[in-house]
């Protein structure tokens, strides 16, 4: 059942169905049989290997500046994880509770990027995939998920999470063209994964409060929506492990023979026009209480 | 042969999603100015009423993809559908409403194809023979223009909101319809969806309020929230929140507001702390008036309000609640 994926100009062997992979004999509870198929009757709790993908992106209340070409912003500001990524880790560390098996954490940008991998580290993955190198800020999302591609192609992972979008580029894209391109099937803003008798069963948040379950077989992409679990913190213990936990670097010029041109290109980045008179009430509380109660009172006339 | 402009327009259960018709209304704008012709495609089982509906509008063609595998909806149901269609036919571009269905499926569709998806455009710019897409970033701190690279076909999504659906031109005579019977394989569709639900009967309907405080991150604690509450009941409104609040447990989940809560258009919408990220204002922007109280000077929420107030909340609202019973009182 092997199948080719295209990247850019070159071909690589997808793994979907392919030898168990090695495990630290400690965890490693059931007998196994090569094939994924096998592997799911045999064991009562079989073991996942899940891939999360994460982004660094500007603190959500840090001011931003744009460069002097008006093309992007300019870097020196705080950066944090990026929101719907962190869900999907605690997403992911929690079915590892669960099921047993291993989280990996992936992603890609400068060296400050890394960060995001050490702190998922200490909350307790396993292990970290740095695509390093600047880059990889600009990449559009079909690059950015041919680069991850790239990256993994000799893993065999049986989900990847990732955020259901970015705080930065807020393309909603990188998830599902990655499983595009893995040949996987996938499912978005997800609010619930429990394992079923052929894969898993998901909970997919749809528009205006509705929810619907969705089966689906294994290996799957799933983009996580916030909120879908509870945060944890890093513990010391965790924050001193993470220092000996691995993180493989893979650097720009290791994967960009795999990736294309940009197929879209921000021309100008700007503050956006007010489409919107606003006017600006100011002075003292008290002051601009007494101002808001005039202009409900009179003008919007709802008290 | 002229270039075409494709919508494919989303409908649900046997219902067209009226967000489509605001695409519609966006993909009219581009070929009154570009002179390329209009042309849409609703996919589905069952679905030629609502081709014939989208017909009724000035557009040149609506092609009805069929297929009882098309229904429910699956990504690999509509790559199938649409990716060998659009293959056949060589659209210039493509419009969807950035649905969450779209979401879903548009970036499969857009790479499967080797191109670009500039998603959750907000407009688009028409300039010696450019055509850009101005999409937020940053959570809408940030507009961009942005541009295709390489040979069409191009994807586009809009937000919800991006072009007014009442404003939809109807054309003079009903456009022809065409069904294509779509071959979907058998084994391709791998996701088994069952049937949509809703959680729990919503027991708040923010929709109908008038007036309505709404929280955000800027509220800090949880035991704040107890200040906005009494904000809402001195004007008689309903308390709201933007999803963080609702995701820490702060407010139940039926008071968010935005594109995964309620969308509400009520007379009065205080804005409390609320930095105004895309997926809240989709939520409120149709609001008649709206109040924005935050201490960050370039929150995007400013960008939309009517009156700004630039302050620390828990200066304000104290005395706003006072003036407000004082003024009710009178």
């Amino acid at each position: 059942m092997s199948g080719y994926i295209r990247i850019g100009d070159s071909r690589f062997e997808t793994h979907i169905t392919r030898p168990f992979p090695i495990l630290p004999p400690l965890i490693y509870t059931c007998r196994f049989h090569g094939m994924r198929s096998k592997r799911s009757v045999k064991c009562k709790e079989p073991l996942v290997k899940i891939l999360v993908c994460m982004k660094q992106v500007p603190q959500k209340d840090a001011p931003l500046k744009l460069n002097e070409g008006g093309t992007w912003i300019r870097e020196d500001v705080s950066y944090e994880v990026n929101e719907p990524d962190a869900y999907a880790l605690e997403e992911a560390l929690r079915q590892r509770e669960k099921h047993g098996g291993e989280v990996v954490v992936i992603t890609s940008g400068p060296a400050r990027a890394q960060q995001v991998l050490r702190e998922a580290l200490a909350k307790g993955a396993d292990r970290a995939i740095h695509l390093e190198g600047d880059g990889f800020v600009t990449l559009d999302a079909f690059n950015t998920a041919k680069a991850f591609a790239t990256a993994i192609k000799d893993e065999s992972f049986d989900l990847i999470f990732t955020g259901l979008q970015s705080d930065d580029y807020g393309f909603a894209q990188t998830g599902v063209i990655l499983a595009a391109l893995l040949g996987w099937p996938h499912a978005t803003i997800i609010m619930q994964i429990e394992k079923s008798d052929s894969g898993i069963r998901v909970k997919r948040e749809l528009e205006a409060g509705f929810f619907q379950f969705v089966d689906m077989p294994l290996p799957a992409l799933l983009t996580i929506q916030s909120g879908i679990n509870k945060l944890r913190y890093a513990t010391l213990i965790g924050i001193k492990q993470a220092k000996n936990k691995p993180l493989k670097k893979v650097s720009f010029d290791e994967v960009k023979l795999t990736l294309g041109e940009n197929l879209q290109k921000i021309e100008k980045l700007y503050i956006p026009q007010k489409t919107k008179k606003t006017e600006v009430l100011e002075g003292p509380p008290g002051e601009i209480a007494k101002k808001l109660v005039d202009k409900l009172r009179n003008e919007l006339r709802v008290i | 042969m002229a270039d075409i402009i494709l919508v494919v327009v989303e409908q649900r259960e046997g219902k067209l999603n009226r967000v489509s018709w605001e695409t519609i209304t966006g993909a009219q704008a581009i070929a009154a100015e570009t002179g390329w012709t209009l042309e849409a495609a609703v996919v589905g089982s069952g679905v030629g009423d609502i081709a014939k509906e989208v017909a009724g509008k000035k557009v040149s063609k609506v092609y009805a993809l069929e297929s009882a595998k098309l229904e429910p909806y699956t990504p690999d149901g509509f790559m199938a559908a649409l990716k060998p269609f659009i293959e056949q036919k060589q659209p210039k571009l493509v419009l969807m409403p950035h649905t969450y269905q779209v979401r879903d499926f548009a970036p499969k569709l857009a790479a499967g194809l080797d191109r670009a998806l500039i998603s959750d455009a907000v407009g688009y710019k028409y300039e010696g023979g450019n055509l850009r897409f101005t999409r937020q970033m940053f959570q809408g701190k940030f507009a961009a223009d942005v541009s295709f690279v390489g040979g069409p076909p191009y994807f586009a999504t809009f937000q919800n909101g991006a072009f007014r659906g009442d404003q939809v031109v109807q054309g003079d005579a009903a456009a022809p319809v065409e069904t294509v019977n779509v071959d979907v394989a058998e084994g391709l569709v791998r996701n088994r969806p069952e049937a949509p639900f809703v959680e729990a009967k919503q027991a708040v309907d923010l929709t109908q309020a008038e007036i309505i405080v709404a929280v955000g991150r800027g509220i800090k604690e949880q035991k704040n929230i107890e200040i906005a509450k009494q904000l809402a009941e001195a004007l008689g409104g309903e308390i709201a929140a933007s999803r963080p609040i609702c995701d820490a447990g702060w407010l139940p989940m039926d008071r968010q507001v935005g594109s995964s809560g309620q969308t509400v258009a009520p007379k009065l919408y205080l804005a409390l702390g609320i930095s105004g990220a895309i997926q809240h204002v989709v939520g409120m922007k149709g609001a008649r008036t709206i109040i924005a109280i935050n201490k960050d000077a370039e929150a995007p929420i400013f960008e939309i309000a009517d009156v700004a107030v630039v302050g620390n909340l828990f200066d304000i609202v104290p005395p706003l609640i006072e003036e407000v019973k004082k003024a009710k009182g009178a």
